[in-house]
């Protein structure tokens, strides 16, 4: 991926994020939009592929492109920054998880997590990781989200009732479509 | 639009904007009363509203700290929002999804027709129901509900026929596409329901109806409103003679401002209306103000809730249309046969794709059954319960002992432990909406626990006698004749229906009672 291209995304996806994040509530003053631009590292490589192991784990699906993950890996690193309280968290979980789970079988990863979900390592990257994930325009495009419609005109031309597999509800049931008012 | 000074103490303040704010303010200034309206949060539009969803909750959500104790899922799931409440002129209005049902003749006498409930505080409403169904009947006129008044529906999505064909074929026979303040043709001066799905976004085609762009405008061209975006009330005062008559807040700038009042009337939503009264203890009122029986912030109640979500082998495409529009209403009724009090709607529910995983699934489910409903987000159809919650006298808003907010205040805590019969009604539910699901074919089905609380209610309950409530009747204090509740937080108990309805009913009524009283000067 060239250069620009990966600026550009990581642009687009902070706009995302900076949105995602005011949801996040404490969590909001660790990533400003600034932050996340710059590329930060805070884990080193082994703890890098750990990370996105980790979130594959949580979060698999095969057919998504690694990049969607490593874009949220980064966001994490951008997050813990200079907060050495974080970093702690983050990189002892990950340091603890050890060197090989990355290259573990997925049966063998998941019992590593399942031993670990109630704290607060595993906490902290299932969230980030459910929060980053799907807001990006890779999983947009991948999951086939459409998103907003307003500025199409809604979804009333556009399909909102289209599917083929049941039969139509009785109109005392619904109600008129305006979209077919007068055919 | 007026402007009032600090020191006329002849205005009526009103606190909150929302769905009982927004509407009292509209009724009294029609009417020729001048109304100070403090909103904290700011003001939106059609055309400001963000169409990217996570900047949408942020824009439109009360994002100050809340801390919490008790042993209920949903502070394991949504630790940083146990409660999902706006912040923003309009309020709740702005958010919601426009679901307009009516509380049950049955569940106004809650503790009448259940019995005794153990754990429960449930109370009969003091309010004849043949006058609420007067106020019901003029706030789904004003607010233009679809199926009632002659109002058509709104037409089925996709997503609703996968709820109406499973449903049908499991025997329910009350299944449409919903009771919705959103315009299903051109109406009240707004345009129709297009069909984004972008309803919790803020709607951009001002179809639903909110206070922001119906009620508070009307307001404004009486000429006797004031509605002051930005300020935050921090507490009300009264005089030696236990009347309110000053409100305390701090304005956009974060200047202390006080503004004199003849009326005032608290409509912050249940958690910030108990926070504010327990914020105003004075030597009269040391416990807070209208708590000299300690029920401010007791019996909060929220509705059992849950998603229930169906992967398919062929596309739903379940973000397409009208969020909530679609509804089962057999399992309203009471019916102690199902091993539990009271009775619960399903409703049709979609979330966008970032939404989804967080807020749709138990913080438990992740691996692969998490990516399996993932990876079917196209083939996903969803529906949301919605059923009456028990009121425990231990489920309560309290001030916090650790958090202040950014004005030096503590911040609103709330205890939740969850009662049996929310536990025993979400399951038959969830069972039901498999049911649903599977009757047409699901290859999964996945279910959330408890989610974040949209309908916060029940925390200055109106009760017939002080010791088991905040407010009368009318939302009038029991210790405070000038003082009124005019939100969710009046409800005696949660019903099985969505709340905005009846509160905007009950503010009509509150309106009504508050001018005859006025031009009496018993007010």
């Amino acid at each position: 991926m060239s250069a620009n291209l990966q600026r550009r995304q990581f642009i687009s996806l902070s706009t995302v994020l900076a949105g995602l994040v005011a949801t996040a509530g404490p969590l909001a003053p660790f990533l400003s939009e600034e932050a996340w631009a710059r590329e930060v590292r805070s884990l080193n490589d082994a703890q890098a592929a750990t990370l996105v192991a980790m979130m594959r784990t949580i979060a698999p699906h095969d057919g998504l492109e690694e990049e969607a993950y490593r874009l949220v890996s980064r966001a994490v690193e951008s997050m813990i920054g200079g907060d050495e309280g974080l970093r702690a968290l983050v990189g002892g979980g990950l340091d603890a998880l050890g060197p090989h789970f990355a290259s573990q079988a997925e049966p063998e990863r998941v019992a590593a997590l399942r031993a670990i979900q109630d704290g607060p390592f595993f906490k902290f990257v299932r969230v980030q990781t459910l929060f980053n994930l799907y807001g990006s325009p890779i999983a947009y495009a991948h999951f086939g989200y459409e998103g907003e419609a307003f500025s199409k005109g809604g979804y009333l031309t556009r399909g909102f009732d289209s599917l083929d597999w049941l039969p139509d509800v009785p109109l005392e049931d619904s109600g008129p479509n305006p979209a077919r008012a007068g055919r | 639009m007026a402007t009032i000074a600090h020191d006329d103490s002849d205005a009526v303040v009103i606190i909150g904007s929302g769905a009982g704010g927004g509407t009292l303010a509209h009724e009294l200034t029609r009417r020729g009363i001048r109304v100070v309206l403090l909103e904290a949060g700011t003001r939106q539009s059609l055309q400001s509203f963000s169409q990217n969803p996570g900047e949408a909750f942020g824009q439109l959500t009360w994002l100050d700290p809340r801390t919490t104790s008790g042993t209920h899922t949903v502070l394991q799931d949504y630790p940083t929002l146990p409660s999902w409440t706006a912040m923003t002129v309009g309020g709740t209005t702005v958010h919601w999804t426009a679901v307009a049902l009516r509380v049950q003749a049955s569940e106004t006498r809650a503790r009448t027709v259940y019995g005794a409930v153990d754990g429960a505080s449930l109370i009969d409403w003091p309010v004849d129901y043949k006058e609420l169904e007067h106020y019901y009947d003029l706030a789904e006129k004003r607010m233009v509900v679809t199926r009632t008044h002659g109002n058509p529906g709104l037409p089925a999505s996709a997503h609703f026929k996968v709820m109406y064909h499973g449903a049908r074929r499991i025997g329910y026979k009350r299944v449409h596409t919903g009771h919705l303040a959103i315009n299903s043709q051109p109406a009240d001066g707004r345009g129709m329901c297009i069909q984004q799905g972008f309803c919790v976004q803020g709607c951009k085609t001002g179809a639903k109806w909110s206070t922001l762009y119906t009620e508070i405008p009307k307001a404004e061209a009486t000429g006797h409103l004031d509605l002051r975006s930005g300020c935050r009330a921090t507490r009300i005062e009264h005089g030696a003679d236990g009347r309110a008559n000053a409100v305390v807040y701090r304005d956009k700038d974060g200047v202390e401002q006080r503004q004199k009042a003849r009326i005032v009337c608290v409509a912050c939503n249940s958690i910030e209306t108990a926070r504010l009264l327990l914020l105003s203890d004075s030597a009269k009122f040391p416990h807070g103000l209208a708590n000299s029986t300690d029920q401010v912030g007791r019996n909060y109640t929220r509705h059992t809730a849950g998603f229930i979500w169906g992967a398919f082998e062929k596309p739903v495409h379940f973000w397409r249309g009208t969020t909530l529009a679609g509804i089962v209403e057999d399992e309203i009724p009471h019916n102690p046969k199902r091993g539990f009090a009271g009775g619960y709607h399903l409703e049709l529910a979609a979330l966008d794709l970032p939404s989804l995983p967080l807020a749709g699934f138990p913080s438990t489910l992740w691996g692969r059954d998490f990516g399996y409903m993932m990876d079917h987000y196209d083939r996903l159809a969803g529906m949301l319960i919605n059923g009456e919650d028990m009121p425990m006298a231990t489920n309560r808003v309290t001030l916090s002992s650790t958090v202040r907010d950014r004005f030096g205040l503590p911040v609103g805590h709330l205890h939740l432990d969850e009662h049996p019969n929310d536990a025993a009604m979400r399951a038959h539910a969830q069972r039901q909406g498999r049911a649903i699901y599977d009757a047409v074919g699901a290859l999964r089905t996945a279910v959330s626990r408890q989610t974040p609380a949209a309908h916060n209610m029940g925390t200055a309950r109106m009760s017939l006698r002080p010791e088991d409530g905040v407010v009368n009747g009318h939302g009038r204090a029991h210790d405070v004749p000038n003082l009124f509740v005019s939100d969710g937080s009046a409800l005696s108990t949660a019903g099985s229906a969505n709340p905005t309805l009846t509160i905007v009913a009950l503010a009509l009524r509150q309106a009504d009672f508050i001018a005859k009283e006025m031009s009496a000067r018993n007010l």
